[in-house]
């Protein structure tokens, strides 16, 4: 746009006269061009910020502002969450036990059971946690070694995994599937809650394990190779992850719809934590009627299949029950956030406002003639 | 860098095995000397010669061995061709370093323990900048190349030896040796030696314009003593064989020798050589002998390409860099150390993929990744930006209404690409006087002859009311360049029997040619000749002084009181005489070629009775005078009496006069001369019979072109409308000059109907009144030198055969040269009178402004002059030290000269300099004049220009020697400091030195050219340097070019500020060069100031908005850009980083790479550049009704370091806010790593775009559009990549990330916050600036009007005391000193 014109001359050299040689021809002026462009008169809006003119922003910013802060608020504080710590680091949590003698080679699970009490009863649609701390999924190395073809069913990269997946890529002198450190750690305690009701009868809640992963990684980015009928069969000549207790295509038996690669334990896994302390969404407890709360308060047991060592990093691991609301889950961050941005705003107007009358007024007349 | 380049060309010389289209000839791939040597050093070359040898001459062998090396004719300018563009032009762009830390960076990336990214994308900024830049230098290349192609092709008509004849070639095919036949308009193919023009007397004219601008035609000579001159001579037996020096890259020298078979030497010079890209004009075949053929050729070796200077604000920026790089490895070590002692603390992780590594290495590993990651924080997209930037500007610059000159049809050229902001920066101001402050369109004001002044009062009246008209007429006066030089084009052709084009064109033309007659001026000489200058009134005393010599009636009258003595009509002659002839004029006439010269016709028949009568009549009363010193009588002036004139008048052209008006001498001569012109008619009209062939050409012309035969017949018709007629016509006599004030001086002596009619090489045709047209023997020319500062012709004098020197010059030198004769007291008193008088008259026309130029002549004896010849000829065939011994012997001519007269040449200022000049001042820049002319002439025009104000205290540095300099800078400076001192008291406000307008009167210093030689020697230049920070205008009068340069040197270098140099002429060149920015004003002095300037404007008021507007405007926004860039790399960087505190500082980012590389790289790049390219923080008006806001960017309080630092503080703030709002907001959730960068990336780019709408100034809809397309384009583009990229991109794979995120109302929440928040405080902080801290220049603009009447007053007393001051002896002139240091008139 800009660089076409400006060197008639100097570009030439000094034998560009060959060329002109004397063609009477129409003479062009070299005038420029008087149009608003050119002569940069392009009519302009000259935000010069005064204190008089940013005023009005302030206040604005802050009645907007405080409303949100306090909708936010208010419904983070109506979310209600329940967490409990089952690492076992203390002698008299109840997993202590499991903690301590923790290896991956034995056959045997640890089970251990934690109970707790709700003191409020959940109403909507319960989502259960698991939550580890100190646990970096983001790890710079840690985020590179998976292999996403593998992952969506390319039969190639079943057999020949990324190198990223390097050193969890090949056991034994086969292709692991699915290769890669994050698979290779991926979380396997199992969690079972019990509510134990007034009669002291343990009544297993129902976990639906569907529903858990994006609908995006399970129906497109996840993918089993050959289908997902006969994942024996699709998977053999590859080994199972160093850790796993069990390959892939036995992650759910029951259901093909939930095994091997779009199992959405492993996808939710698979999507590595942004921060060392997170949560993964493992269950869902759906809302039964709309009478009776989804978790009424009262005892509960949580019974763990205590397989996953974080103790060696000094980890912790949570479970939490936690409801939803149209912002998420609880935070009372944001709500304060934006009330105390929102009042600094109001404030900060104030002071404009004040002084705007002090000095604005003076300042008007000089203005700059345009 | 000249090493360099060698390698370069020496790269390329070999990648082409093929010589067919090679540079060089020497395919044989021995690299042979000649041309090494002419690449590596063109200076050294003095001692090497190269022999050439006739083609397909008789020594065939000599010229294959000899001409073997010697390049073709073929020419390639293009740096690349198809096969090496890719690595050539990748070797070049890897000079950078910008360029090879990326590549650096690419490398690293390759490490795998260390690689952030896939390789790929790290590759993808090296290759966008690599590519861009090919890009562009493939265009450029692309169109060198076509270029090339069509000046290849050109056909030329070359000797062949088979065919024994002249058969048309192409131009790549000549070759060294060749015989070249060339027509008419013919432009020449190579370097070549002329053997041969059809013109008679063996010259042959060519125009430089393409080489050097200058469109007057220089005049060739055929190789001397060739005896195949008169006729087509047989090229097989061309013998001679040329030596001649090596190529190089000086076009005004050439040295060598012709050898003949018999051994015979002739020399040859620059005269003998017909360079190529000129073009020939007015001869009709010239044959000349290639000598340097292609890229050995002296224009190609003068084709240098585009300028290049780094600009201050780049060499800031430089540091800040530094910076940058700093902070970069803070952040890496910080990472670095981060991680290895994270990694101590852990114990078998379930996360750790490395677990042998030790965490030492690993935190030397996460050193170098983090490099890689935090890459954008040394801005390389910056330099590319950089360079868009100012072209966007240069744009705007180059398109500029107000730098349009109407008059020349001309814009700004812009031919520095990358300084635009140091225009903004400017300190100190070096400015020529004439040409630059003036119109440098000379007119004869006044003279002053035998120590008689002729103050010219009608002269001077006209010259008023032609200022009045000047306005009005400005826009007519002048037509088109363009289209003049086409029609003068045409106009010459007519001569040429070979261009067939030239009917047509007449024909064509004919309606402009009508237009053409109600316009004075002819287009073609506008240059030199406008109508003013042309038209000089006669002073009526003069031309009755000059009519005694017509009417014979005055010898009656003699001895009385309002007769001038013999003597003195004697010089008036000769002054007119020399002011005729002692020029390098070229004469010419619109109709004819420019050249022709009537063959010296055998002059008036009774020319004889003349000679015997003036030889009687020589001892005249002066002359008697002198008998006491025989050999001195002869040198004694030529005494024309009247009474030589009466006779030989009524005796030779009785005739004539009887036919025309021969009653009307008597009558008129006794009448006050109401109309001289008419008088003075007599004369020319009684050449008019004998030139009748002149006359008839002259006649020609304007109208008469159509039809000549017509003219004719009226001009022989109407004897006294002829004579009319002729009096007009012979004001169309074209003059071409080399300076205009050579061409103001023939115009004045052809008022006084002194008038040049033609020049050859070795005759000049002269109209004297009263005589007619006389041929005058031209045997010398000795032209004018700077060094020297005179010109002088020798000629052989028509009337009394002595041989004269006519010397014409600056009057420093000439009155030092004028001796009084000795002898005889009588004449001894005359002669002190009229220097007595001449200086007087040189003192006050110095103080009227006026250029003076003294005339002086000698009369040489014949023996004196033969012994004087030789040494000339020696110092002109030799080749080494020609230049040394020429000036030698030109010198030992010009001594004992007779002072004949002075003249004052006025130059008028330009339009609105004073302005200018005040704006500029007022604007904070010392505005110095480094001028060649007098200290009177220079005091003068900078009060005309109103850089010394009525009130400012002139100090005067004069001074002989070194200690008096010494103590008279120390004086001087007591002297400033004093008054300061006792200024600061009272106003107690210590601007003092800051405050160059307003009613504090500021010190000026005037310092002469001998005085400056000893100030910028080593010891004193502090002590000058301190003395001109005290004043507010430094003048230096009398100053070389030389000097001019030192001095800005001086003050660049140990100031350390920022210079300007402004100029007009080859003599401002070196200044020019010196300067930071060099400006070169395109006027009537050739293009050598423009050729080295970095912008080249046509008149000086240009100055004012180049500097106040564009340079104020260039530099805010490339200030304000590139603080923007560092903001907007530390802030996304940061992001980056701290992240790192939470993934174990592993390199971890929280972004696809592909976003994170585009971000930068496309996302946000385009804002920037609009933003430097458009935004205006005040308007042009405001910038140019107040200067004074040039000083706050002068003192570059836009882009100091606090600011950086300010800057850079910001941008940690906002990143922090950008990071933490959404962390705090996801902390402990179930967010991803890319979800969490989703929000984070998209309130970064929201809010790098809208702190840059509360930076910019202005807002126009191009802004909205950019800033609203850098949005979309960023959503866009990661909503579609979440969409389609499934499995590309790994490991980062961002499917389904942004389209979850965008539909969850969190996402907005977070952004809005985080936006918000983060600008909070740059808001705040700009709203409270501009309320509580309104521009401090606007509340100080305050415009004083200068009273008119005080500087009048001042004048005077200035003038009254100056003259005075002259004679004190602090400031008397040492005459004694080497005229070398000496001023140049330019």
């Amino acid at each position: 746009m800009m660089a076409s014109s400006y060197n008639a001359k100097e570009e030439d050299g000094p034998n560009s006269g060959a060329s002109n040689n004397g063609g009477a021809g129409v003479v062009k002026s070299k005038k420029p061009d008087n149009t608003a462009f050119k002569q940069q008169r392009l009519p302009a809006w000259q935000p010069i910020l005064t204190a008089g003119t940013v005023l009005p922003a302030f206040f604005v910013i802050g009645l907007i502002f405080i409303p949100i802060g306090i909708g936010l608020f208010v419904s983070s504080n109506n979310i209600k969450e329940f967490e409990i710590d089952y690492t076992g680091v203390d002698l008299n949590n109840p997993c202590y036990n499991c903690a301590k003698n923790f290896s991956w080679n034995s056959t045997t699970p640890c089970l251990c059971s934690v109970p707790f009490t709700l003191e409020q009863p959940f109403e909507s649609n319960v989502f259960m946690y698991y939550g580890l701390s100190n646990f970096y999924q983001n790890h710079r190395r840690y985020v590179k070694s998976r292999d996403d073809s593998q992952l969506n069913g390319d039969q190639s990269a079943l057999k020949n995994p990324s190198k990223e997946c390097e050193p969890y890529r090949t056991s034994e002198g086969q292709p692991i599937a699915p290769c890669g450190a994050i698979a290779n750690s991926l979380f396997n305690d199992t969690l079972e809650l019990y509510y134990i009701d007034s009669n002291g009868t343990k009544n297993t809640i129902p976990l639906v394990k569907k529903g858990i992963a994006w609908w995006t990684d399970k129906h497109v980015k996840f993918r089993n190779p050959g289908g997902n009928n006969n994942l024996t069969v699709a998977f053999q000549g590859t080994s199972k992850p160093v850790n796993w207790r069990k390959p892939v295509y036995e992650l759910d038996p029951s259901d093909p719809e939930n095994n091997g690669f779009i199992n959405e334990d492993f996808i939710v896994w698979m999507r590595t934590a942004a921060l060392p302390t997170f949560r993964k969404l493992y269950r869902i407890i759906q809302k039964k009627s709309s009478t009776t709360p989804t978790l009424p308060s009262g005892k509960y047991i949580l019974d763990i299949t205590y397989n996953y060592p974080v103790l060696s990093f000094d980890g912790r691991k949570r479970m939490i029950l936690s409801t939803i609301s149209w912002m998420g889950g609880k935070n009372p961050f944001l709500g304060i956030a934006y009330i105390t941005v929102g009042s600094i705003c109001f404030f900060l107007g104030v002071v404009l406002l004040i002084i705007h009358h002090k000095y604005d007024t003076r300042n008007n007349s000089p203005d700059i003639p345009n | 860098m000249e090493r360099l380049h060698w390698v370069r060309h020496r790269c390329r010389q070999l990648l082409e095995g093929n010589s067919g289209r090679g540079w060089y000839s020497a395919a044989d791939g021995l690299p042979n000397k000649s041309s090494l040597d002419a690449h590596s050093s063109p200076q050294r070359v003095s001692g090497k010669r190269r022999t050439v040898c006739a083609r397909h001459g008789p020594h065939q062998q000599e010229y294959e061995a000899v001409s073997k090396s010697y390049q073709g004719n073929a020419i390639r300018t293009t740096k690349y061709s198809l096969l090496t563009f890719i690595p050539m032009n990748l070797f070049q762009q890897f000079h950078r370093s910008a360029n090879l830390y990326f590549l650096f960076l690419v490398l690293l990336n390759w490490v795998p323990v260390v690689e952030a990214f896939q390789k790929e994308i790290a590759m993808i900024p090296l290759l966008v900048v690599l590519v861009v830049i090919a890009f562009k230098d493939a265009l450029e290349d692309y169109r060198r190349y076509l270029f090339d192609k069509k000046v290849n092709n050109n056909v030329v008509r070359v000797f062949s030896g088979k065919q024994k004849a002249y058969i048309d070639q192409r131009w790549k095919d000549v070759r060294v040796g060749d015989f070249v036949r060339l027509s008419c308009n013919e432009i020449i193919p190579a370097d070549m030696l002329l053997l041969y023009s059809s013109d008679p007397r063996g010259v042959c004219y060519i125009e430089t314009a393409n080489l050097d601008g200058e469109t007057n035609l220089k005049q060739r000579q055929v190789v001397s003593d060739l005896p195949l001159q008169g006729e087509e001579f047989s090229l097989e037996s061309f013998h001679c064989r040329v030596e001649c020096e090596n190529p190089n890259d000086d076009l005004g020298r050439f040295r060598g020798y012709m050898e003949h078979p018999g051994g015979l030497r002739v020399g040859l010079h620059n005269n003998n050589l017909l360079l190529r890209s000129c073009t020939v004009r007015n001869t009709e075949t010239v044959v000349g002998m290639v000598v340097y053929a292609g890229h050995e050729t002296k224009a190609m070796m003068n084709n240098s390409g585009p300028r290049y200077k780094r600009s201050q604000l780049e060499k800031h920026l430089n540091t800040d860099i530094l910076w940058c790089v700093l902070l970069l490895i803070i952040m890496c070590l910080t990472a670095a150390i981060g991680h290895g002692l994270w990694l101590n603390n852990l114990k078998d992780p379930l996360f750790q993929v490395d677990t042998e590594t030790s965490p030492g290495l690993a935190g030397f590993y996460v050193f170098w990744t983090m490099i890689i990651v935090l890459q954008v924080l040394i801005p390389i997209s910056l330099y590319v930006s950089i360079e868009i930037v100012k072209l966007g500007q240069i744009y705007f610059i180059h398109n500029d209404l107000a730098l349009y000159n109407k008059q020349l049809d001309s814009r700004i050229q812009c031919r520095a690409l990358n300084i635009t902001e140091d225009l903004g920066q400017i300190q100190y101001l070096f400015s020529d006087k004439t040409g630059t402050l003036t119109e440098n369109k000379m007119v004869f004001r006044r003279c002053s002859i035998y120590g008689v002044e002729y103050p010219h009062e009608e002269n001077a009246r006209r010259l008023e009311v032609y200022e009045a008209e000047k306005s009005e007429e400005a826009g007519r006066s002048v037509t088109l360049k363009s289209g003049c030089s086409g029609k003068s084009l045409s106009c010459r052709s007519l001569s040429c029997q070979r261009s067939s084009v030239s009917l047509h064109t007449l024909a064509a033309e004919s309606e402009e040619e009508e237009e053409q007659l109600s316009n004075p001026i002819h287009p073609r000489t506008n240059a030199f000749c406008s109508r003013v200058a042309k038209e000089v009134v006669p002073d009526p005393e003069l031309v009755r002084k000059l009519n005694w010599f017509c009417s014979p009636e005055l010898a009656l009258s003699d001895g009385s009181s309002g007769t001038p003595s013999s003597l003195e009509l004697t010089y008036i002659t000769d002054f007119f005489l020399a002011l005729a002839i002692c020029n390098s004029v070229v004469v010419s006439s619109p109709s004819q070629p420019r050249h022709v010269v009537p063959e010296a016709r055998t002059p008036l028949k009774s020319l004889e009775d003349f000679k015997l009568m003036f030889q009687r009549l020589s001892f005249s009363p002066f002359a008697a005078l002198s008998t006491l010193s025989p050999p001195q009588m002869k040198g004694s002036p030529v005494s024309f009496t009247r009474r030589l004139f009466a006779r030989g008048k009524t005796g030779s052209f009785t005739p004539t006069n009887s036919t025309t008006d021969g009653s009307e001498p008597g009558r008129e001569s006794n009448l006050e001369p109401p109309d001289p012109r008419r008088k003075l008619d007599l004369s020319s009209r009684a050449e008019g019979g004998d030139a009748g062939q002149t006359e008839h050409r002259d006649t020609e012309d304007e109208d008469a072109k159509t039809n000549p035969d017509g003219a004719r017949q009226d001009a022989e018709g109407d004897p006294i409308r002829e004579a009319d007629r002729e009096s007009d016509t012979n004001e169309e006599l074209l003059y071409e000059a080399e300076s205009p004030d050579e061409a103001a001086l023939v115009h004045a002596a052809q008022a006084y109907r002194c008038t040049l009619r033609g020049r050859s090489a070795e005759g000049l045709l002269v109209d004297l009144p009263g005589i007619g047209s006389l041929a005058v023997q031209l045997l010398h020319i000795l032209p004018f030198d700077s060094n020297r500062k005179k010109m002088s012709v020798v000629v052989r004098h028509p009337l009394t055969g002595h041989v004269v020197v006519y010397t014409k010059g600056a009057d420093s030198v000439i009155m030092d040269l004028a001796e009084t004769p000795k002898g005889a007291e009588q004449a001894q008193e005359i002669y002190s009178h009229i220097r007595e008088q001449t200086q007087i008259h040189l003192d006050g026309y110095a103080r009227e402004g006026l250029r003076t130029l003294c005339i002086a002549k000698k009369i040489v004896e014949e023996e004196e002059y033969e012994a004087w010849l030789k040494g000339q000829l020696l110092a002109e065939s030799s080749i080494e030290n020609r230049e040394e011994l020429l000036l030698e012997s030109a010198q030992r001519l010009e001594t004992n000269l007779t002072l004949l007269g002075t003249t004052g040449i006025v130059d008028r200022l330009q339009e609105e300099v004073p302005e200018t000049i005040e704006a500029l001042q007022r604007a904070g820049i010392k505005v110095w004049i480094l001028t060649g002319d007098k200290k009177e002439t220079a005091i003068n025009i900078a009060y005309a220009c109103k850089l010394l104000c009525p009130n400012d205290q002139l100090l005067t540095a004069s001074c002989g020697s070194k200690d008096a300099c010494a103590v008279l800078l120390e004086e001087l400076k007591v002297e400033v400091q004093r008054s300061e001192a006792s200024l600061t008291e009272p106003t107690a406000a210590g601007n003092h030195g800051e405050s160059s307008s307003g009613g504090v009167a500021g010190f000026v210093l005037v310092i002469d050219g001998r005085t400056l030689e000893w100030a910028l020697q080593e010891e004193l230049k502090s002590h000058f340097l301190e003395l001109s920070q005290g004043c507010k205008a430094v003048i230096c009068c009398r100053s070389t070019p030389l000097q001019k340069s030192q001095v800005v040197r001086l003050v660049r270098d140990q100031l350390g500020v920022m210079t300007l140099a402004v100029g007009d002429g080859a003599n401002d060149v070196s200044m020019i060069q010196v300067a930071d920015v060099g400006i070169g004003i395109s006027g009537q002095e050739g293009m050598q100031a423009v050729m080295s300037s970095d912008f080249a404007i046509s008149r000086f008021k240009h100055l004012s908005k180049l500097l106040l507007v564009h340079g104020h405007l260039c530099y805010s926004r490339l200030a304000n850009m590139i603080l923007y860039f560092i903001y907007k790399n530390v802030m996304y960087v940061n992001l980056l980083f701290w992240y790192q505190f939470f993934c174990g500082f592993s390199g971890g980012v929280m972004t696809n790479a592909w976003v994170l590389i585009l971000f930068n790289l496309l996302f946000t790049s385009v804002p920037p550049l609009i933003y430097g390219v458009l935004d205006q923080h005040m308007p042009a008006d405001t910038l140019m009704e107040l200067p004074e806001l040039y000083q706050a960017v002068q003192t570059s309080k836009v882009y100091v370091p606090y600011v950086f630092w300010i800057t850079v503080l910001d941008a940690f703030y906002q990143s922090l806010v950008c990071f933490f709002v959404p962390y705090f907001a996801l902390a402990g959730s179930s967010v991803g790593v890319l979800s969490f960068g989703s929000p984070i990336n998209a309130s970064a780019l929201l809010i790098i775009l809208l702190h840059q709408v509360i930076e910019s100034h202005t807002l126009t809809w191009i802004h909205a559009l950019v800033l609203v397309l850098s949005g979309a384009s960023y959503f866009g583009f990661v909503l579609l990549f979440g969409v389609f990229c499934v499995t590309c991109s790994p490991p980062t794979n961002p499917v389904g990330v942004e389209t979850l995120e965008m539909s969850q109302p969190l996402f907005y929440i977070v952004c809005a916050l985080t936006t918000v928040t983060a600008l909070l405080p740059r808001l705040l902080f700009r709203a409270l600036c501009n309320t509580l801290r309104p521009a401090a220049a606007l509340t100080s603009a305050q415009t004083d009007r200068v009273d008119s009447e005080r500087y009048r007053k001042k004048m005077q007393r200035w003038n009254l005391s100056h003259s005075k001051a002259n004679k004190l002896p602090v400031c008397a002139d040492n005459p004694g000193l080497e005229p070398g240091t000496d001023s140049v008139e330019s």
